[in-house]
């Protein structure tokens, strides 16, 4: 009898902690981060949306964050959240997923949000950026900028979202410099300051002169400030880091998607679905571009405008693979969106093996 | 003046046993010294760190889980340790176990495989663990290679044989091309134990810890491991083979790091994913020292440390304390372990310069 009662009050606290709430009823908002919170790239960034929330609700949230959690062992901290009332959780990283469903099937009326994540269920919804759309900008920079005719690329992990990365920055430069070269270094992390560093030393010893990267630290770009040649800012403006070899950042700005997900589950309107936002929603930024010349500048400031309005996709078709055979066009005059998040191929052109 | 350490002819046993205890509370006044630096209380902090987890079904619950991998990984080294043989690459005999016995249940994923599924992966983990582990004793044996180096740089070979197939031949085809296997089946996955997370790995530490204490301290093996860590020249005139040894005791490591890594990737992971274990393999060394190498003492040692982990999580969420916190308080845990063990087979004196012999 007791027990049952026990489980009663439990579940009549959930139901309150999580149903819409009222005015005095805080809603709590979770998240979970892959790498520390002061990276200065990726988990960063998702701090920054947590604060915009802070700051746009104020009293009527709370928020939480669990930095460094490793994604074989994440599962005790998201339910770490989940039982201390917290009725929104975001879980910020792709291998969080599993865990974020099991704990989301033990907390029925807790909502989860995962980054970057391809499955769902009712009390899962998941979100990602177009961060591939910044890429092809930055690709058309980089061949403008290029005096050896040779550029880089330090990738974190060979999964879809890198690789779409690096085919549509090797696409962008290519457009404007159909010699580019391109070399990539893969460091199987996406946060390690000293491997990324060493990464880009030796794309720099090659004779890479602009240097790109899809990790969280500002090592690279470091790196390219310290021999004076240039590079790019990855998830947040990394200026302060390289204020001469940054030519802009592809800067995630999750701030405005956690402010609308917050709200809506404040006003009892939030529904599991899956948002994928580029520049357009704003969800991904350029930060201003500097230390170029005025036309590469404006030939940029095009793109960007040209991809906002729809009318340039970096993956129009055609595509074509290394060995030069076609991709099939499953979108409406450019690849489709599943082709695009599932991308296992190089492009043609990019000298170099994925691993597999 | 200068301070001189000087061994103690007789430390006390009371001691001994006294010296983690004091260690642990010496660490939480630092500790908490610096949460109070801070500016939160010291008192809640103790209270989310410790009291807390301790005092909820939950964290205990998890605190077994988190325990259970590292127990099984820190008994296994102690048998190499005490034979002064240093085997650093538990981790990749984890990984190894994993690969192997994670293999059976992709092979039979599908299937309508029965219940034996699972038993025979625990079997393949130990056998993939142990025949990683005796890749480095082989080598030390024939050739005297160092058992050290060579065991270190296994593991990242081990790491990149699972990134290797988990992105090549075991991805799932249904994954959007993403490094994973497909999940396991319900035959492929160790049975819990009761409503929550603890699965039989839990089951498994403690029988480990048992069948430990009883061959170290009951059979000739176990005084043949001791002479041999602790006097080579009398083990070889004891006629014990020092061969044999190094291979026993890299084998029955390898084997227990193995079923630490399947029991994790069955029981709590349920896929194969390019990294399956958050540094298991080299907490454990820190884990097996913690618990001097004796197996109730490791046992222990593990939930102190999942402790540390678990509490550090709390912080995290109850008190918006920072992770570097934890971080910091398990060095210095283990900083304050060390010297206590110093002052217990050591005594401290003050000398005057000029002075003393």
């Amino acid at each position: 009898m007791t027990h049952r009662l026990l489980g009663l009050a439990a579940a009549l606290a959930l139901a309150l902690g999580v149903g819409p709430a009222s005015a005095q009823q805080k809603l709590k908002v979770g998240f979970i981060y892959v790498g520390p919170v002061g990276d200065h790239g990726w988990s960063y960034q998702h701090d920054q949306g947590r604060k915009a929330i802070e700051r746009e609700l104020g009293a009527r949230v709370e928020t939480t964050f669990v930095e460094s959690v490793p994604e074989a062992d994440s599962e005790r901290a998201i339910e770490g959240l989940a039982r201390t009332g917290h009725g929104l959780i975001f879980t910020t990283s792709f291998g969080f997923m599993e865990p974020t469903l099991r704990v989301a099937r033990r907390y029925p009326n807790v909502k989860f949000e995962h980054a970057t994540g391809i499955k769902r269920a009712a009390n899962v919804a998941t979100y990602a950026a177009k961060f591939h759309e910044g890429r092809y900008i930055i690709g058309q920079i980089a061949g403008k900028m290029t005096k050896t005719g040779i550029i880089g690329y330090v990738g974190a992990f060979p999964i879809p979202e890198v690789v779409a990365g690096i085919n549509s920055y090797f696409l962008g430069a290519q457009s404007v410099n159909p010699n580019v070269k391109i070399k990539v270094v893969w460091v199987n992390s996406w946060y390690d300051p000293a491997k990324e560093a060493d990464a880009a030393k030796a794309l720099l010893d090659q004779g890479v002169d602009v240097l790109a990267q899809h990790t969280d630290s500002p090592a690279p770009l470091q790196q390219a400030e310290a021999r004076g040649k240039l590079g790019f800012g990855q998830a947040s403006d990394m200026e302060r880091f390289a204020p001469k070899a940054q030519l802009t950042a592809i800067v995630d700005d999750w701030s405005g998607y956690y402010v609308q997900r917050a709200k809506a589950v404040l006003d009892g309107t939030w529904k599991s679905e899956d948002t994928w936002g580029g520049l357009a929603s704003g969800m991904v930024k350029m930060a201003p571009y500097k230390n170029m010349p005025d036309d590469v500048k404006k030939l940029a400031e095009e793109t960007e405008a040209a991809i906002k309005a729809g009318r340039l996709n970096p993956f129009k078709c055609p595509v074509f693979k290394q060995d030069g055979s076609e991709v099939e066009c499953k979108g409406n005059g450019a690849l489709s969106d599943e082709q695009v998040l599932g991308m296992n191929f190089y492009v043609k052109g990019i000298d170099d093996r994925l691993p597999q | 003046m200068r301070l001189e350490l000087t061994p103690r002819l007789d430390p006390s046993p009371l001691a001994r046993v006294l010296a983690p205890i004091a260690a642990f509370m010496v660490a939480f006044v630092l500790a908490g010294g610096v949460v109070w630096l801070l500016g939160r209380s010291p008192l809640a902090a103790l209270q989310v760190y410790v009291i807390g987890p301790l005092s909820d079904p939950w964290a205990l619950q998890e605190l077994v889980v988190k325990a259970t991998p590292l127990a099984l990984i820190a008994l296994g080294l102690s048998y190499c340790f005490r034979a002064n043989l240093w085997n650093i690459g538990a981790e990749g005999q984890y990984v190894m176990g994993a690969v192997l016995g994670g293999w059976l249940a992709l092979a039979t994923h599908g299937t309508d495989a029965g219940p034996w599924v699972w038993p025979a992966m625990l079997l393949l983990g130990v056998l993939g663990g142990a025949l990683y582990g005796l890749l480095p004793a082989m080598l030390r044996v024939r050739f005297g290679v160092s058992e050290i180096l060579v065991s270190l740089m296994l593991v990242y070979v081990a790491q990149l044989t699972l990134d290797y197939l988990v992105r090549g031949p075991w991805r799932d085809p249904k994954g959007f091309n993403f490094p994973q296997s497909v999940t396991f089946d319900p035959a492929a996955t160790l049975p819990l134990l009761g409503a929550g997370r603890i699965h039989l790995g839990a089951v498994f530490a403690v029988l480990a810890v048992l069948a430990t204490a009883f061959v170290l301290g009951r059979t000739l093996f176990g005084y043949r491991l001791r002479v041999t860590g602790e006097a080579p020249r009398a083990a070889r005139f004891g006629g014990f083979d020092s061969g044999a040894t190094t291979l026993a005791v890299f084998a029955i490591s390898g084997g227990l790091a193995g079923l630490a890594g399947i029991v994790e990737v069955s029981g709590q992971i349920g896929q194969l994913q390019p990294t399956i274990s958050p540094g298991y393999g080299f907490t454990a060394i820190t884990v097996a020292f913690l618990g001097r190498l004796h197996p109730f003492g490791i046992l222990a040692a593990s939930l102190a440390v999942g402790l540390t982990f678990i509490g550090g999580e709390s912080a995290q969420i109850l008190l918006k304390l920072p992770l570097d916190l934890t971080t910091a308080f398990q060095g210095l845990l283990l900083l304050c372990v060390l010297c206590a063990d110093a002052l217990v087979s050591y005594r401290l004196r003050l000398v005057r310069r000029g002075g003393g012999s």
